[in-house]
């Protein structure tokens, strides 16, 4: 069916709208419906971590928890505080939530079925998610609470600092494949490369997990320190919003490493969609792994690793990786996939003895 | 030319999910940094002080339960401590032993809460406080084979405890002194070494030994600013001296000491617990005190080392049934007197993770 | 053991070097004149004999026709302890020095005595209520206060 509708000719009339109308609809039941998959998965996974059992009333085994959870943020009273800014804080979940979604719109499910296949996919991925801290700065700002102000503009620092080495790690990527659109990346993983990038893999994967505002770098919502952050002023539908974007993000940016790095679709015997569902999945295990385990950095401390420590390394695979393309251009063979790790080893090594996590105390 | 900043006050108000009950800190924030520090508590202030000068000596005992509600034994154990001092009344030796083994768990129990809430600030998201809490449910399980109680045990009374302990007691005892240091080294395991752990709390909030001493701190405030100090050891009260334990101490007094000093006490409080269980011997109790306790006229103070600190309680009597005053010298409040220096130039973030490496409970802070 | 110094033995010592600021001195206790306090408190925290370099506890009793203060003293290297007492009369504004420049410990529970006994420090930097509000009138813990 998809290969159907994929093959349409262009001009056909009403061609384009056919395969654009049939994808939209496919994707918002495809995003939302992971969604709750993975909320689902989270609660239980950490509550396994923790050593106790995960939600496991409300339907069998708990599976109706996430939808639990959703008609009750739909039926709580929605609040607007008095002294904000009532369109900057009634537009905010808004344009927090729609960059989450636009972004599958480049992601192959199989060969050739994506909404549109950009030839800058990659680019369009990166440019469209650094549009949601608008909206949470936006967010921060409406509520008028010194609490998520301060939660806002750390988050904003955050997020900026670390595009950066993303955007260093992706380009790694792009030099392996020769492409920016996403659909020749996954063709062009023959060997997924994971396994040829093993350090930019790394680099991506901690920031993105500083992007999407998840453990080790979750100061944003961290509980313990600003109550909620910037979201601390809404409740009902608008929360819900936020809280699904939170999860869609997470959802996309698994997606995008499943692409980038795992072979997306690629496989041996099952469909391919079955594939793409089962690298997603492990990917957000391990987010939710590293979530439930590890303690959460200080703000100057994240800076610090940003930039000293993911900034450098970045470039450092950046010039390796272009210096492999120049030698073998036909396609990079397996030996490489040995001398990437070691090189890998040897940097995180040295890294790690020679750089310190700052800050400490200031004079007043 | 410098951009100026203007500092903001933000308040860290009572309700909040880690200040361990009713707190409230008024900061100051020059952008991230603390530039003062103002504690604002009193949001559980019950007049305990006033409430006990007319209730009899007996009646006081479950009054003192809801101090410091985690580690509800060592409070019963201060007060009937004081009272015996008091009135010069002996206590029988197997009623010393199970005193000191319910007032050992009962220090394990609250410094697991400490650690495991601590831990939370720390951004660990509620693991480790949970595997915690698995051991804790096993000392609770314990103390409700006991007296039938969770939290407000008063279990002690003036000249003994208050029942026998059970047969299942000892065997359920034995199994926990077993298992127990496994799952210290557990956590010692996935977290001692922990880099983020490290990055976040060495070197952070120190509490100079000095300022320490002059403060009147406590416990393993105290310990972890690098000073021996330990009234089971400088002033033994029930059976102390006859066991053999150590002292940890920190050497630098930053969170991360006072963290590992209260790890290393609950390993000393497994080797007190053992030694105490093969030393128990048989007999009665408690022993024959009147209901309508009158003291002689005098005073006293009574002090034990709660897993707080030094707890005190100062007992004035004029040979009445009730006490002419009572006064409980509150071991997290007077922690709490060098919370401005030691918060000070950090940030917000270790603001509350200083705070929570002191370890207070608001039931005595308030009274 | 945590040895209590006698109060008879450090009182004869005081006498010596303050005359006149002993009023009673037992075996358990010593009680000082409120004039005196400040000197001998720094007395006592600065000779190398006594060092009582740490403050135990501060309390406050209401006897009818005075308020005694008393003060547990502890030195942690020498390992003995004091209880030093001191009394004011009068009931409307009574006042003692504050020991805060001495002992940082007594800060908040100073402010305690203040707050529910109405006792006066005079030299403490931040003489304000610490359990009850402002515009509280009266001081509960006093016997005469229900």
């Amino acid at each position: 069916m998809a290969n159907y509708i994929a093959a349409l000719p262009p001009d056909w009339p009403g061609g384009f709208w056919v395969h654009f109308g049939v994808f939209t609809v496919i994707l918002l039941v495809f995003v939302l419906v992971m969604a709750l998959v993975i909320i689902y998965l989270e609660r239980r996974g950490i509550g396994r971590f923790q050593s106790r059992l995960g939600p496991n009333r409300t339907g069998p085994f708990g599976l109706l928890q996430p939808i639990a959870d959703a008609i009750k943020a739909l039926t709580k009273e929605s609040i607007t505080p008095a002294k904000g800014d009532k369109w900057v804080y009634w537009l905010a979940p808004v344009i927090a939530f729609v960059p989450a979604l636009m972004i599958f719109a480049v992601i192959p499910f199989q060969d050739g079925a994506l909404l549109a296949d950009l030839n800058i996919g990659i680019l369009y991925v990166v440019a469209i998610s650094s549009v949601s801290i608008v909206g949470i700065f936006m967010a921060g700002w409406g509520s008028s609470n010194k609490y998520s102000l301060l939660g806002a503009m750390r988050s904003i620092a955050l997020v900026v600092s670390y595009e950066i080495p993303l955007g260093l790690a992706i380009i790694g990527v792009v030099l392996l494949a020769g492409s920016l659109s996403m659909n020749e990346i996954v063709t062009s993983q023959s060997i997924p490369f994971i396994l040829l990038q093993p350090l930019g893999f790394l680099i991506f994967f901690l920031a993105a997990s500083a992007e999407i505002n998840r453990s080790p770098f979750d100061l944003l919502e961290a509980e313990s320190e600003i109550v909620a952050g910037y979201h601390i002023e809404y409740s009902g539908m608008k929360f819900a919003l936020f809280y699904l974007a939170e999860y869609c993000e997470a959802l996309a940016i698994c997606a995008i490493i499943t692409t980038l790095f795992l072979g997306g679709w690629r496989g041996p015997v099952l469909p391919p969609i079955l594939w793409f569902l089962i690298k997603v999945v492990l990917v957000f295990f391990v987010f939710v792994w590293v979530r439930s385990t590890v303690p959460r950095l200080r703000v100057d401390q994240i800076m610090d690793f940003a930039w000293k420590c993911l900034l450098p390394l970045a470039l450092i695979n950046l010039f390796i990786t272009g210096l492999q393309v120049v030698v073998w251009p036909e396609g990079l063979p397996w030996m490489v996939v040995f001398l990437n790790l070691a090189i890998m080893a040897v940097l995180i090594l040295l890294w790690s003895k020679l750089f310190k996590l700052g800050g400490g105390r200031v004079e007043v | 030319m410098a951009i100026r900043t203007e500092p903001f006050v933000i308040n860290m108000g009572p309700q909040h999910p880690s200040t361990h009950g009713v707190f409230r800190m008024r900061l100051t924030l020059d952008g991230e940094v603390v530039v003062d520090l103002e504690p604002v508590f009193s949001y559980l202030h019950r007049g305990i002080e006033k409430l006990v000068e007319g209730r009899t000596y007996a009646q006081i005992i479950p009054i003192t339960d809801r101090l410091d509600y985690v580690a509800s034994m060592s409070n019963n154990l201060a007060y009937v401590v004081a009272v015996e001092k008091l009135a010069g009344i002996t206590v029988p030796e197997r009623a010393e032993y199970l005193r000191v083994i319910m007032a050992e768990l009962q220090r394990i129990a609250s410094h697991l809460i400490a650690v495991g809430s601590f831990l939370n600030d720390c951004g660990a998201y509620f693991t480790p406080f949970m595997y915690m809490y698995r051991e804790r449910e096993d000392i609770v399980d314990l103390f409700e084979m006991v007296c039938g109680q969770r939290l407000t045990y008063n279990y002690m009374r003036i000249g003994g405890v208050s029942h026998d302990v059970p047969d299942e007691f000892l065997v359920a005892l034995d199994k926990f002194v077993r298992r127990m240091p496994y799952f210290i080294d557990e956590y010692d395991q996935l977290l001692a070494e922990n880099e983020i752990l490290l990055a976040r709390t060495k070197g952070v909030g120190i509490l100079p030994k000095e300022l320490a001493i002059n403060s009147s701190a406590a416990g393993p405030v105290l310990r972890g600013s690098d000073v021996k100090w330990d009234i089971r050891k400088a002033d033994p009260y029930s059976v102390y001296d006859r066991f053999e334990f150590d002292i940890p101490t920190g050497s630098v007094g930053d969170c991360y000491d006072r963290y590992r000093v209260r790890v290393e006490e609950m390993r000393q409080s497994v080797r007190i617990i053992k030694q105490a269980m093969e030393q128990l011997p048989p007999g009665e109790v408690r022993s024959e005190v009147l209901p309508l306790l009158r003291p002689p006229v005098g005073e006293a103070y009574g002090h034990i080392e709660g897993p707080k600190g030094e707890l005190g309680f100062y007992l004035v009597s004029d040979n009445s049934i009730a006490p002419y005053r009572l006064h409980i010298r509150p071991p997290t409040l007077i922690n709490l007197t060098a919370l401005h220096d030691m918060i000070i130039g950090w940030k917000i973030q270790d603001a509350v993770i200083i705070f929570g490496s002191i370890d207070i409970c608001l039931g005595e802070v308030d009274r | 053991m945590t040895i209590a110094l006698s109060g008879k033995e450090v009182g004869t010592k005081l006498e010596e070097k303050f005359p006149g600021s002993i009023v009673e001195s037992s075996q358990d206790s010593l009680l000082v004149k409120s004039e005196f306090l400040l000197p001998v408190a720094t007395y006592l925290k600065d000779t190398p004999g006594f060092d009582f370099d740490y403050l135990a506890c501060i309390t406050a009793v209401d006897y009818s026709d005075y308020f005694e203060v008393v003060y547990h003293l502890t030195s942690l290297e020498r390992n003995h302890s004091l209880v030093m007492k001191t009394r004011c009369y009068g009931r409307d504004n009574p006042s003692l020095p504050s020991v805060v420049s001495l002992w940082r410990g007594a800060d908040f529970q100073e402010r305690e005595i203040y707050d529910l006994m109405g006792i006066n420090f005079d030299g403490h930097p931040n003489m304000k209520r610490i359990f009850l509000w402002q515009g509280f009138e009266g001081h509960p813990l006093r016997r005469d206060y229900l």
